[in-house]
Order: structure tokens, then C-alpha cells, then sequence
């Protein structure tokens, strides 16, 4: 049987709030749309730069490798957040992914429109915002997913035993040592407590490498070629059903500038993959599914991500500012509901996006790490307090149409 | 290593931040092993000061030289001179300075050092007359500058900007507390960078002082209990400390949030301006100003610990302890961009001293928000931990030894 390299590209931006403060409570209503020049907290601007600098060139160079390998196949997530944000700021960008997918070798996966962390808040909302996931997919790109992933490869078994009851094939999380012991993440897994679905678990190791090393010049195996990459998986053949690469699709031109040689590596990858051995090729996850069988069940009872050393929700979630935010928040759902007005309901929805909270993650700007402190915000605090003063603004909308709260 | 330290103040006999720094940053080289002679311009017991001599710098036929508190210019006959007949005289500033020059010259004809250490202008002289005696390496450190003293604008005394111009091109090395202090230095006085070495100040405080607590101020304790917030600043009231924009926030923020007091702990030129503003403002009764307090007493600390915010909203701040000391005893702080302790504290809100509006914002944030306050402030006191003498001794001791060559530690 062959082995698969299952390349999976997660791809998402988050409406970031612009310097609100306690002002503008009352006055004005517009969180997102932030309009200084070059500005990090000016979503049009990220959008733009983005789409030039990542977006646009990855699919050209993903695109050119589907032309050139028949067997070359991958797998996207894309939050409804950026979906929306394409279509009005890079349509061009919005384009360029759906020339990919209209080759037939791009699988689409589920998660929340929001990209939000609904599952371990409120039920009912984390279901409505997979729904509006699933048919703005539908609707743009035709596709109607089989596979879910949740925000930031969050997972536990309650989350396994839902998406099995909600009828899909696959999911996805983090190979995380603790959680494999002995086992590898090259093969297929399934959760426990479920009887259809099976679990794929990212191989860190190498998909970070690509995603987290590929630049770094202090890296002991800097640089890295193509060939020392396909020499490493070659290593692992005998123990090995598929390769599960799973990144963030900025690895390409964003988080790894085009000048580190990012997408010859890419085009060079799989070249060398498909070439060098018969019984190599590339599956989509639904693909790599269909093909293999469970080799275990794995129990995970608390939750873990793919995020820092910790691999759980701590970045999220950690200090008292972000859970006293995201308490806030989800606390006002039923007035918001019962509001039945759809801004202020997408509005709520659009603070929910996890990367609010992550801006106000405290455990790496103590440090003096600042370049591990990915924010558009100068502070924490700053974040903090510009989505706390949003958060009254949403009360106040709900006051003046005179809902309690 | 033998080091000749010229200043002007050290606690508990002194006027402002300067004496504590002087104080720490001589405890911190003592245990590097230096040798540190210090040269005080009055006399004074120090009972507990042991790892270093302190020397009242005393003019021929004088017994003892005492210091007059509560002046404020430099006019005053802040020193009164009691004489070996007696007799009492006082004695003006200047004519002080000049007695306090020939007493350091003397010292270093008869006496073996190897680096002249001097503390900001008034001592700068000294310093000089010694170099010029002695041959021996001069350092000047620099807390503020004449045009830092005046806020930030080109007036200020010129008698004392000569004397920094002076002494900062004759010097071998100068060692600012910021970089702001240094980007002044270099901009105001013409003096090339590369001598200048910044030293940041730290803040080390004995662990019995913080766990005496009961309350100086039972009336801000009631009112904290009836839902109210605290917000202090503590310092003296002048324009350099930008308190008339504190007071325009207070306004806004009382308007979002009536149950919210100011507290101003400090005494100044400007204490009556800011009575008067606050009431045309409307917001009187929620500003309580607490006058002058010296600032090692236990109200003082208190005023710290009744606070739910500390702000620091200083036009020009060449470092700025007070942000140290709030967090020391539980207040989290919020500083001006324009401070030069902003360039070494991360957990804590910055602003622009003239946006008073995002002043307000940010004030409201800590007092109203859950979870901020002890999240900034748990991040900050751990932060504290590193900012410490040890590191800066270090720094200054390695520019000592690049100087004093040939003379072990």
C-alpha cells in the first residue's frame, strides 16, 4: 500500500478590534474598522498584504504543482472570517483559492465561521457557527466538507464524540507526545467512545520544522532542503501510514518570507517525494480516511491544541483578564439571541474570534520575549481594554432595545 | 577599588528620589567589593549605613553643617553652619557649593582613589576640581538634567546648564539613568553618545516594610468597601509632574464612573492651581489632596496600598521610581510614554502625557474591568524581580574597570 504525504493548510484572519475605548461606548458601533494607514489593527490593510505577500503566490505555486504531479492533493481549512474579508478587500486573493479548489485535488474542512473557541462556552452557538461554516463553504466553493477541525486543533473526546454523531469521517488534532506515549502520528487513530470517525494527528516534528524552523538560521539543520526533508520521511517509512504536515498556510510568504526559499522548497518537496519511490503519494485527509484502517483508540480527556510548549488552551485562555472577557461574553448570549437583530448577533459572534483573547495572553510579553508576542497591540492590557469597552457597547445596543441584561 | 562618591543626599536625610538611588546603587557596588568613600554636603548619622564611609563635607573652622528642609529654591539659606566658637550662620546654596568644592579637593590631595563618582550638578564642580588634582578618572551620573528640571523647554537656570555643559565634556565617562536622559544629554549638550553608558535604576525595598499594614487611611478604606476606586499619584506638585492633565481625565472618568477618587499625596507649587481646577471642573469631591508626607513614612506606603491604580503622568520623567514603589507595595501603574521607567516596565498601561483622553480610557479599563488589575499587577511585581542593583552594578562596574586600569576590584 502506498504512503501518503497528507499536507493540510489551515488559513484564517481574525477581524481585529481598532482602539476603541470607553468613548466611543454608546456613540459608535464599528469595532473592525480600524482605517490608519499601514496599521496592524487596519484589517484591509493586513488583508491586502497578506493576499500579496502569501495568499496569491502559495496558490500559484500549489496550483503549478497540481498541473505538473497528477498525484499532488491537499487539504485547506479557511474560516469564514477571511472568506468574508476576501470578498471584499482581495477578491483576486478569493480567486486564487478557488482556482486550487476547482482542480477537484483540494479537500475543504470544517471548523466554526468564527474561528472561535464556542465549543467549551456554549453548545447551541459553536453548532450554528459549524452550520454557517458549511454553507458559506458550499457556497463559494461547492465543496460540502467531511473532515472538522476545531479552532487551533482544540480537541478533546467530547469533541470526537460530537462530530461523530454529526456525521463526519475524520478529525484532526495535535500528535502530542503525552497523549501518543509509545504510538506514532503516522497512522490513522480512533477516538474513543466513537464507533465511525477516525482521528489524524499532526506530526509535529516535521510540520513544524517546515512551519516554525524553515528560516531560522541558529536551526542545527538550517538550511533545510528538499532532499534532507524527503530523507527524514524516508527514515520513517517502516513505521509510517501518512505523513501528516499540517500548518498555518502563512508558512508560505508570511510567517516564512519568500526570500527564505519557502516556496522553492515547496515546489521542490514533492517532486522529489513523487519521484523517488513508487509507492509514494499525496492523500487529502478524507482520501487518507477512506484508505486506512484505525491501528488504536486514544483517549483525550482534556483539551489540547497545537499551540506553544504547553499545547493546550492557556494562550487562550490562561490569565484572569481572558477569562473574565470570555465569561463576559458568552454571558450575554441569550439576550443578544432573543435580540433577533443579525448585526448585533454577528457582531457578538465576530468577539468571539479566539485571537481576541490570544492578544491578551500574558505568559510570553513577562518574559521580555517580544518577538514571541504576536499582537497587534502594544500591551495586553490594550487588547484587554478595547474589547472590554466593545463589550459595553454591545450591552448598551442591547439596553437601548430595551432588553435587560 | 576605591571610589570617591560625591552627592547630595541619602535617606533618611534627604528631599527627593535621588538619596534612595545613591543609597542602593553604593549597597549594590559595595558587595561587588568597592571601596566607596561618600561626600555628603551636611552632617548626619547614619547608623544604618555600613558598607561605606559617609563624609559631611565640613568648611575650615566649622563644626557641623546642618540642612534646612522645606526650602525649595536655591536662594534660600538652606544651610546653617555651626561654628567651632558656636556661633550660627546661615548660608546660601552657592557659597556651599564652593565650601563643598574645596573640601573635596582637599580630600584627593592627601587621599588615594581611583574613580571620582559624581551625582548630578551640584556636586559636578567637585568633581571636576577633583579630576583636575588628582588625574583620576571622572564619572558623572545623571539623574536630570537642568532641562529636564525646567520640563522639557529651553529655559532653566543657565548658571547650572553651564555647569552640566562643563562637566559633561570634561568628564571620562557619563552614566545616564535612561535613555531619555542620554538622548538629552546628547541632543541638549552637544556630547557624543558613545560616552554615555546607561545604568538603569532599580528599587530594592526591606520585606518588613511591606507587611506592617493597617491602614493610614480608614476613611479610603470605607469608601473602597462602599464600591468606590482608588486612584493616586504621589510626588510633588509641580508642572513637570503633568497632574493638570490627570485632573482633566479624572473629570472624564468621573463622568463614566461617579464612585472613583484622586488621591494626590504631595506638596508644590501647583497645589493650589489643582484645588482650583478640580472645583471648576466639578469634580472637588472626588479629589482629596493629602498635602505633603515624607516619603519613607508608613502613610505614604499606605497611600500605595489603599490604591487601585497609581499614575504617573509626568510631561518629563528622566526614570521615575514612584511606578516602582507602587508596585512594591500593590498598586498597579499606569506611566507616561514621556518617563524613563517606561523603557524598562512592560506590564503596565503607557499614554502620551497630553492624551488625556486615552488617560481616561485606560484608567476606567483598570478600575471598572474585571481581571485586569490583578493580572497587570501579579505581571508586574514579577517583573520587578528582575529589575534589580545587582544588574545594574554589574553594568557600572565593568565601565569602572575600563577606566581604573591596572587596579584589581
Amino acid at each position: 500500500m502506498k504512503q501518503a504525504i497528507c499536507l493540510y493548510l489551515h488559513v484564517h484572519q481574525p477581524f481585529r478590534i481598532k482602539h476603541y475605548t470607553i468613548f466611543e461606548v454608546g456613540e459608535d458601533h464599528q469595532y473592525f474598522n480600524d482605517g490608519t494607514p499601514n496599521a496592524d489593527i487596519n484589517n484591509e490593510f493586513i488583508i491586502k498584504k497578506v493576499s500579496e505577500k502569501s495568499y496569491i503566490p502559495a496558490n500559484k505555486a500549489l496550483k503549478h504543482l497540481i498541473d505538473k504531479h497528477p498525484e499532488f492533493k491537499f487539504s485547506i481549512s479557511i474560516s469564514g472570517c477571511l472568506i468574508e474579508q476576501l470578498e471584499k478587500w482581495a477578491p483576486e486573493a478569493l480567486q486564487s483559492f478557488k482556482d486550487v479548489v476547482d482542480t477537484g485535488r483540494v479537500e475543504i474542512v470544517d471548523e466554526t465561521y468564527h474561528h472561535s473557541l464556542a465549543f467549551f462556552y456554549s453548545r447551541a452557538e459553536f453548532e450554528a457557527q459549524v452550520a454557517m461554516h458549511r454553507k458559506k463553504i458550499q457556497e463559494v466553493f461547492g465543496q460540502t466538507p467531511q473532515v472538522f477541525r476545531n479552532t487551533e486543533l482544540s480537541y478533546n473526546n467530547d469533541l470526537a464524540y460530537w462530530a461523530d454523531k454529526a456525521g463526519y469521517k475524520g478529525i484532526i488534532t495535535e500528535g502530542w507526545d503525552p497523549i501518543l506515549g509509545w504510538r506514532s502520528p503516522n497512522f490513522m487513530y480512533r477516538p474513543t467512545y466513537t464507533n465511525n470517525i477516525k482521528l489524524m494527528l499532526k506530526n509535529y516534528r516535521l510540520s513544524d520544522d517546515v512551519a516554525f524552523r524553515f528560516g531560522d538560521k541558529g536551526w542545527a539543520e538550517w538550511p533545510l532542503t528538499a532532499e534532507k526533508f524527503v530523507h527524514w520521511m524516508g527514515a520513517a517509512m517502516d513505521n509510517a501510514q501518512t505523513f501528516n504536515l499540517f500548518m498555518d498556510y502563512e508558512t508560505f510568504g508570511e510567517h516564512q518570507w519568500e526570500d527564505t526559499g519557502i516556496f522553492e522548497f515547496l515546489k521542490a518537496v514533492p517532486e522529489l517525494w513523487l519521484n523517488s519511490r513508487q509507492d509514494r503519494t499525496f492523500m487529502t485527509l478524507s482520501e487518507a480516511i477512506d484508505t486506512f484502517d484505525p491501528q488504536d483508540t486514544i483517549d483525550i480527556p482534556q483539551t489540547v491544541t497545537w499551540a506553544d510548549t504547553e499545547r493546550d488552551l492557556s494562550a487562550w485562555l490562561g490569565n484572569n483578564m481572558q477569562q473574565q472577557a470570555i465569561t463576559a461574553l458568552y454571558g450575554l448570549q441569550d439576550q443578544i439571541m432573543a435580540s433577533g437583530d443579525w448585526q448585533l448577533i454577528e457582531d457578538w459572534r465576530k468577539l468571539q474570534i479566539s485571537d481576541h483573547f490570544y492578544y491578551m495572553c500574558t505568559k510570553w510579553f513577562n518574559d521580555g520575549d517580544i518577538h514571541a508576542y504576536f499582537s497587534p497591540y502594544e500591551t495586553p492590557y490594550e487588547a484587554f481594554t478595547n474589547f472590554m469597552n466593545a463589550w459595553h457597547d454591545l450591552k448598551f445596543r442591547l439596553l437601548e432595545k430595551g432588553i435587560e441584561v | 577599588m576605591k571610589v570617591l562618591m560625591l552627592g547630595w543626599e541619602l535617606p533618611p536625610h534627604y528631599t527627593g528620589g535621588m538619596g534612595v538611588i545613591c543609597l542602593q546603587l553604593c549597597r549594590a557596588l559595595a558587595k561587588n567589593d568597592v571601596d566607596i568613600e561618600f561626600v555628603l554636603p551636611f552632617t548626619a548619622e547614619f547608623p544604618n549605613i555600613n558598607f561605606m564611609k559617609v563624609n559631611p563635607a565640613l568648611p575650615q573652622g566649622v563644626d557641623e553643617v546642618l540642612y534646612n528642609t522645606g526650602g525649595s529654591t536655591y536662594d534660600n539659606q538652606l544651610f546653617t553652619y555651626i561654628e567651632k566658637d558656636g556661633q550660627k550662620r546661615g548660608v546660601k546654596m552657592h557659597e556651599h557649593i564652593d565650601n563643598y568644592v574645596k573640601y573635596v579637593s582637599n580630600l584627593v590631595s592627601y587621599g588615594e582613589y581611583d574613580i571620582i563618582h559624581a551625582h548630578d550638578w551640584l556636586t559636578f564642580r567637585a568633581g571636576l576640581a577633583a579630576k583636575q588634582i588628582s588625574g583620576k578618572p571622572l564619572f558623572l551620573h545623571v539623574h536630570a538634567t537642568e532641562y529636564d528640571r525646567c520640563g522639557g523647554n529651553s529655559n532653566g537656570n543657565p548658571l547650572i546648564k553651564d555647569i552640566e555643559y562643563v562637566g559633561f565634556h570634561m568628564a571620562d565617562r557619563i552614566i545616564a539613568i535612561s535613555q531619555r536622559v542620554k538622548d538629552t544629554i546628547v541632543r541638549e549638550y552637544d556630547i557624543d553618545p558613545s560616552k554615555i553608558e546607561i545604568v538603569h535604576n532599580a528599587m530594592e525595598f526591606e520585606y518588613h516594610e511591606i507587611n506592617e499594614y493597617a491602614s493610614t487611611y480608614k476613611y479610603l478604606e470605607y469608601m473602597k468597601s462602599k464600591g468606590y476606586k482608588v486612584v493616586l499619584n504621589c510626588g510633588r506638585l509641580t508642572i513637570q509632574k503633568g497632574l493638570v492633565n490627570l485632573m482633566m481625565a479624572a473629570k472624564e472618568v468621573v463622568e463614566k464612573r461617579p464612585k472613583t477618587l484622586f488621591v494626590f499625596v504631595g506638596g508644590g507649587e501647583q497645589y493650589n492651581e489643582l484645588v482650583q481646577l478640580s472645583a471648576n471642573l466639578g469634580i472637588a469631591k472626588n479629589v482629596i489632596m493629602v498635602g505633603y508626607l515624607n516619603g519613607t513614612g508608613k502613610a505614604w506606603r499606605d497611600a500605595y496600598r489603599a490604591a487601585d491604580l497609581f499614575v504617573m503622568p509626568s510631561v518629563s520623567e528622566p526614570f521615575g521610581i514612584a511606578p516602582i514603589e507602587a508596585i512594591t507595595y500593590g498598586a498597579p501603574v499606569l506611566i507616561s510614554k514621556q518617563s524613563g521607567i517606561s523603557e524598562v516596565l512592560k506590564n503596565c498601561f503607557k499614554v502620551d502625557f497630553w492624551d488625556v483622553h486615552e488617560m481616561a480610557n485606560q484608567i476606567y479599563s483598570i478600575i471598572e474591568y474585571p481581571g485586569i488589575k490583578e493580572t497587570m499587577y501579579q505581571n508586574s511585581s514579577n517583573e520587578l524581580r528582575n529589575i534589580t542593583w545587582a544588574k545594574s552594578a554589574n553594568k557600572l562596574m565593568k565601565v569602572y574597570k575600563n577606566h581604573a586600569v591596572g587596579v584589581g576590584a
